[in-house]
């Protein structure tokens, strides 16, 4: 069974952002980029699967800019065979990354979809699951375990309650949740290798598919702002402070 | 314009996000219908009807919802959208995981965890973990959104009468079941729904520790979360996270105790009315957002905390 599995370039996790002046977007110039952190999660357990030889070959997506070929390349480094590009300067929104998927899908008729459940930049945790909905697979978001077993997946869900275990008739949609696997470090004989693994670009045009966004951004401002209030000395005067001041207990 | 609530409940209730998912649909004004979707949820049906400004609870009882099943779901939604200018759900896990399937099976974007209406197709929502807030408008002829909790004020839970008919079931798509699920059992008031929240970090040392934490809970009525840090180090489930990607949680009372305040963590509860953190490290960056902080062995602290109160 093939796997494949999207990955997103955005602003690296420890980069505090910070909002344009002109209030049209976050400041992404000179900002460390990298692969969305539930991506990693999501490449890494495809190359479980395929250590464990539940998976033959591990196919990396992206879409976006010319530099998400760097975000395909840490997914090689991780251990995917080989990586396609679908390689645009429009605003990739959920709906429009779906549809590319689906086109990909078609072309490469994997067994398995593994994604992050959502991106750190957008948040909006949309893509696998509308990705599940256009294909008519079953998905299995927020998952903190798989395992295939015969034509089905059981997946263990992060959901608000605790956890719940489903069985999902393959093929399948899974989106990451944090604690599925902790991704391993990539070594620089890795990254060598990575160098050497089949790279594909493509136009959306290619593919078919219209990606024109649906939303559009009015503007992106500063949330307001909250300002550091009292360091108090003791445990009385804290209680003191509740009770009086904030009024809260 | 009229609105079409996607309810979440366990059959025998309703969650307490419907009720500010119902506000949200106010906001943006016009009718509003609940849908029930579930198996012997007569219960919940009836609490629906009670929500003060609901027209009518259209109710899908069969056994194929008897768990909310985002394939069965997304099916009997579709069936209905059309009637709607606009379908909303809170954004918890069951929200997030039925509503873009919806959304992508009718050609729609998605609008997700929207925190204001500014007009019918306009809506503010947060990125990037909340260092940002994204005004957006939405061209579609059906808006489908989600809406966080923390940014509407629940709406009454009674004094509504709304009527009630029965709504035919889309047939089982045979794509997913239910194995089993661990449920955490507490007596404590939920997470998202607290008025007062006691939650621990990497600082507690161990789950046992966190018993201290429950101590004080217990004392305020309060719920008990944790930070991503706590969760990973398997102190406790991950249904205690607040932050990003867990719960967004936003009490009249929030203490923070071991905590350090990663961005992350900062997320899910920077909204909470009175922020209070305890923390031996005068430097963490929780302090930057606390209204009280203390800096103290949290050891030392909490059990003097909760024997004065």
């Amino acid at each position: 069974m093939k796997v494949l599995v999207p990955v997103k370039r955005v602003v690296d996790y420890n980069v505090k952002v910070r909002v344009k002046a002109d209030g049209t977007g976050v400041e992404t110039a000179n900002v460390k980029m990298s692969m969305n952190p539930f991506d990693e999660i999501a490449v890494e357990e495809s190359v479980r699967l395929k250590e464990a030889g539940t998976v033959t070959e591990i196919i990396a997506v992206s879409v976006g800019v010319t530099q998400c070929q760097e975000t395909l390349r840490t997914a090689l480094a991780i251990g995917a065979d080989r990586a396609i590009l679908v390689e645009t300067n429009v605003e990739m929104q959920p709906l429009a990354v779906a549809k590319i998927l689906k086109a990909i899908v078609a072309r490469e008729k994997p067994g398995l979809v593994i994604m992050g459940k959502q991106a750190i930049d957008d948040d909006s945790n949309q893509t696998g699951q509308m990705l599940a909905a256009l294909l008519n697979w079953s998905q299995a978001t927020f998952a903190s375990k798989v395992k295939v077993s015969g034509d089905e997946l059981e997946v263990t869900r992060e959901v608000d309650g605790g956890l719940e275990t489903l069985a999902v008739r393959l093929p399948v949609v899974v989106t990451t949740d944090l604690r599925l696997n902790e991704p391993r470090y990539v070594t620089l004989p890795n990254i060598m290798k990575a160098k050497k693994k089949p790279f594909e670009t493509l136009a959306p045009d290619a593919l078919g598919v219209d990606i024109a966004p649906r939303l559009k951004t009015l503007r992106v401002q500063e949330p307001p702002k909250r300002s550091a209030g009292q360091i108090v000395k003791s445990v009385p005067e804290l209680l003191q402070k509740l009770k009086n001041e904030a009024k809260v207990i | 314009m009229r609105s079409l609530i996607v309810a979440e409940h366990s059959n025998a209730a309703l969650k307490p996000a419907v009720l500010n998912t119902v506000a949200a649909a106010q906001k943006i004004g016009g009718e509003i219908d609940v849908l029930v979707a579930g198996h012997n949820c007569a219960e919940a049906a009836k609490s629906a009807a009670q929500i003060s400004g609901v027209e009518k609870v259209l109710v899908a009882d069969a056994v194929q919802y008897a768990h909310p099943l985002a394939e069965n779901l997304a099916a009997l939604i579709i069936s209905i959208a059309k009637n709607y200018t606009h379908v909303l759900a809170p954004a918890t896990s069951f929200g997030k995981n039925v509503m873009p399937r919806v959304a992508a099976l009718l050609d729609l974007a998605q609008v997700s965890d929207i925190v204001r209406v500014d007009a019918p197709d306009t809506f503010v929502r947060p990125i990037y973990a909340g260092n940002a807030l994204a005004t957006v408008q939405s061209g579609d002829a059906i808006k489908v959104i989600t809406v966080r909790s923390t940014g509407f004020d629940a709406t009454t839970a009674t004094g509504g009468s709304a009527a009630v008919e029965n709504l035919p079931a889309a047939g089982d798509t045979d794509l997913a079941r239910l194995v089993g699920q661990e449920l955490t059992k507490s007596a404590r008031p939920e997470l998202t729904a607290a008025r007062v929240i006691v939650s621990g970090g990497r600082g507690m040392g161990s789950g046992e520790n966190f018993r201290i934490l429950e101590s004080l809970a217990d004392k305020l009525g309060a719920a008990v979360g944790a930070s991503r840090a706590a969760v990973d180090s398997g102190f406790v489930p991950n249904d205690y996270q607040v932050g990003q990607t867990g719960k967004i949680v936003a009490p009249e009372l929030y203490i923070a105790v071991g905590i350090s305040g990663a961005i992350q963590h900062l997320a899910g509860m920077k909204d909470s009315k009175v922020i209070v953190a305890i923390n031996k490290d005068a430097e963490a960056p929780i302090f930057q957002v606390a209204d009280y902080g203390l800096v103290a062995d949290l050891f030392q602290a909490v059990p003097e905390l909760t024997a004065q109160l």
